[in-house]
């Protein structure tokens, strides 16, 4: 497949892996943010690869992941009820709310669909006028301009059978939330380079400066994550602490100025309650408060749904890179992908998926 | 939190969902282990026998007749009932011939039972038969007995057809998944994923046009050739829902043995790949009707090989990994990287993923 082939060619892969080799002289534990780079990692085999002194930890950056349970829960309460076609991305479907998902629902009767993009979503709004259709916007700032697309062309078409249920989440927040953690023991950053695409690496500088650690923008395809790798290992060993850029082809400093006006036209920063993790000030995206009418919470009346995490698996400190998926007495035996105990287990993003799926 | 300027990990925690053995969800038909976990939880101990718990595609009988039977039933549900390369009528008959045809048995009779939704237009239905007719008439089976029932309008999705095979199995042929043996080598007879993906295309909701076409087909004349060629043939299965990964880890558990794939020789068509890339999928679970996986004796597998790719269906058969002693029950894959990795049997529903 051209563009991709290429970028998962085994002789280029094994030159970098090499060059890492010959670069680092000591162990440097390093992460990579985007669940989507823990999934290239495992499936391609990289971190069996690697030269034992890197250690990567998977870090908080799959948005199935940390969607709050009380989300999730409202999500279902709107799903269950009569009249509303309830869109989602696909492996949100199996993320556990308290005692029911996303599947259960469809399988009494709610009207539960997948869609690829939000827009789908705001189609099926205009072909059902006597439903009500709400799309289920989670992700990080990747998925944000789809999202904030659909609500735009909802208001363009003056639709008001749509809304949506947002659950955005920010990289930087996370990222400076694990570096000043008391257990942090992450040495160098691989950047999502998706949310770069949309976002450039602006935003990244100051935290560098923060924490004097080196941040890289890394891709996703095998050849990408080894560049990201190595240029780390170059930096740290160097002793350098700077934002650097390894996915070029994609990402620029100033990221994409249209999408973030959309973005910034409908979404305003916001607290945000991360599964796994915790409440992390200002680390989400909500709408603002002129686009009310399309704030699914607000429709709904779900306001009231409060809900808490009731037991135990040690996801948050995967999330965080505090553990690795084998670490906990679970996995792979209570807790598998057909019966997960734990988001980290659910989504195929997630550090347990990826590791119980690959048979790390 | 109390300090909500550092994260606190201790309380941090996860839900634990119920498991869904209360009510019938998607996954429990995706092929997967949640189809496996139904089986064997509301099938296997209400009917348990020895030809059922061989846990192959088909079950093979003693008879007073001269020869072993094999009989095989499968349901077919499709949307939509149309697809590039195929329908659900076609898709009926070779499922059935194709299950019969994987314990080394010549396919002989169907029997097929209609599901009609009320308000199928009579067009529909005749297309749906004559598709029947030649997909019988290739494979060289007769369809002889069925049954009709029709349902309100709404309580079905246009029809649904359940076939019911017999066939004779070969003298002297043991085949069959708990047959595969250490050292042994395995061939699949094509390219992967293109009846779920060209399905899925046919529905018209990815946003994207394609010119790929199922691979449906009757492969009994294949299984033919090559057990005219070899008497070393140990396990036959054809991929279909859950796909190569899923009918995989099925044989390794059947036979106690490991499997090592070389992901490099596992055949893909370009389009398939860029529409799994697109949508999320790990084209190694996408669902396949006319191509099978042959595990042979290493000696003969260049002989069967060489018939395979003169027939019109297993043209494109490569030997795709081998049989291993070890780790047992499971199956590996090399990437093209050189590294190893597990691959797992599908869990519940394929879904895509969000980024």
């Amino acid at each position: 497949m051209k563009y991709v082939t290429e970028y998962r060619d085994a002789a280029l892969v094994k030159g970098v892996i090499e060059e890492i080799r010959r670069s680092v002289t000591r162990p440097w534990t390093i992460m990579e943010i985007c669940g989507g780079q823990t999934h290239a990692i495992v499936r391609h085999g990289i971190d069996q690869l690697l030269p034992t002194e890197i250690e990567l930890v998977h870090g908080p950056g799959c948005p199935v992941c940390v969607t709050p349970l009380e989300l999730i829960d409202k999500a279902l309460a709107i799903a269950s009820q009569p009249n509303v076609i309830f869109c989602s991305y696909g492996d949100m479907l199996r993320v556990p709310g308290s005692g029911r998902d996303l599947f259960s629902v469809k399988a009494q009767g709610g009207d539960v669909r997948v869609v690829y993009s939000p827009l789908d979503a705001v189609t099926l709004a205009q072909k059902n006028p006597d439903k009500q259709v709400v799309f289920f916007a989670i992700g990080f700032e990747t998925t944000a301009p789809p999202n904030v697309m659909s609500v735009m062309q909802a208001q363009r078409l003056g639709l008001t059978n749509y809304s949506v249920l947002v659950s955005h989440v920010r990289v930087p927040p996370a990222v400076r939330a694990i570096l000043g953690s008391p257990h942090n023991r992450v040495q160098g950053f691989l950047l999502a380079g998706h949310v770069n695409a949309v976002m450039g690496y602006h935003e990244y500088p100051p935290l560098v400066e923060e924490f004097k650690i080196p941040m890289v923008v890394t891709g996703f395809e095998p050849l990408d994550i080894v560049q990201g790798i190595l240029t780390t290992v170059q930096l740290l060993e160097a002793g350098k602490v700077e934002v650097a850029n390894a996915y070029q082809r994609a990402v620029t400093f100033d990221g994409l100025k249209p999408a973030q006006d959309a973005i910034n036209k409908v979404f305003m920063e916001c607290d945000r309650t991360w599964r796994g993790i915790g409440m992390i000030p200002m680390s989400g995206w909500c709408l603002r408060p002129e686009f009310d009418q399309f704030n699914a919470e607000k429709r709904f009346n779900v306001g009231d749904i409060h809900t808490k995490e009731s037991s135990l698996c040690i996801a948050g400190q995967i999330l965080q890179g505090l553990k690795k998926p084998h670490d906990c007495s679970a996995f792979g035996k209570e807790c598998t992908t057909e019966n997960p105990l734990g988001a980290t287990m659910v989504s195929s993003e997630g550090a347990c998926a990826a590791y119980y799926k690959y048979g790390r | 939190m109390k300090d909500e300027s550092t994260v606190n990990i201790e309380g941090a925690v996860c839900a634990p969902p119920l498991p869904h053995g209360e009510q019938i969800v998607m996954g429990h038909g995706a092929g997967g282990r949640m189809s496996h976990q139904l089986i064997q939880k509301a099938f296997m101990s209400a009917f348990d026998n020895p030809a059922l718990r061989a846990g192959d595609d088909a079950a093979q009988l003693e008879s007073n007749l001269h020869a072993k039977l094999s009989i095989s039933t499968d349901a077919h549900v499709v949307f939509p009932l149309f697809f590039p390369g195929g329908d659900i009528g076609k898709l009926a008959v070779c499922g059935t011939v194709n299950d019969v045809a994987m314990l080394g048995a010549k396919p002989l009779y169907l029997t097929a039972g209609f599901i009609l939704e009320e308000g199928l237009p009579m067009e529909t239905l005749k297309l749906v038969v004559a598709s029947m007719k030649a997909a019988a008439d290739e494979a060289g089976v007769q369809i002889v007995a069925g049954d009709t029932k029709v349902v309100q309008k709404g309580k079905a999705d246009g029809l649904y057809i359940t076939t019911a095979g017999v066939g004779v199995v070969r003298e002297g042929v043991n085949i069959g998944g708990a047959q595969a043996k250490v050292g042994d080598v395995i061939i699949l007879s094509g390219s992967i994923g293109d009846h779920g993906i060209a399905v899925l295309a046919a529905r018209g909701e990815l946003g994207f046009e394609s010119t790929l076409q199922s691979d449906v087909a009757p492969l009994n004349h294949l299984i033919d050739a090559m057990l005219d060629a070899s008497n070393n043939v140990h396990v036959l299965r054809d991929p279909t829902r859950g796909g190569l990964a899923t009918t995989l880890n099925e044989i390794a558990v059947q036979a106690n043995v490991g499997i090592m794939l070389n992901e490099q020789a596992i055949p893909v068509h370009a389009e398939v790949n860029a529409a799994c890339e697109m949508l999320g999928f790990d084209v190694l679970y996408v669902a396949n009707e006319g191509k099978l996986v042959a595990i042979v004796a290493k000696e003969d597998a260049e002989k069967i090989l060489t018939v395979m790719k003169q027939t019109r269906y297993g043209e494109g058969a490569v030997i795709i990994g081998e049989v291993t002693a070890n780790p047992r029950g499971r199956v590996l894959l090399k990437t093209a990287l050189g590294s190893t990795r597990i691959v797992d049997m599908l869990a519940g529903e394929m879904l895509p993923r969000i980024c």
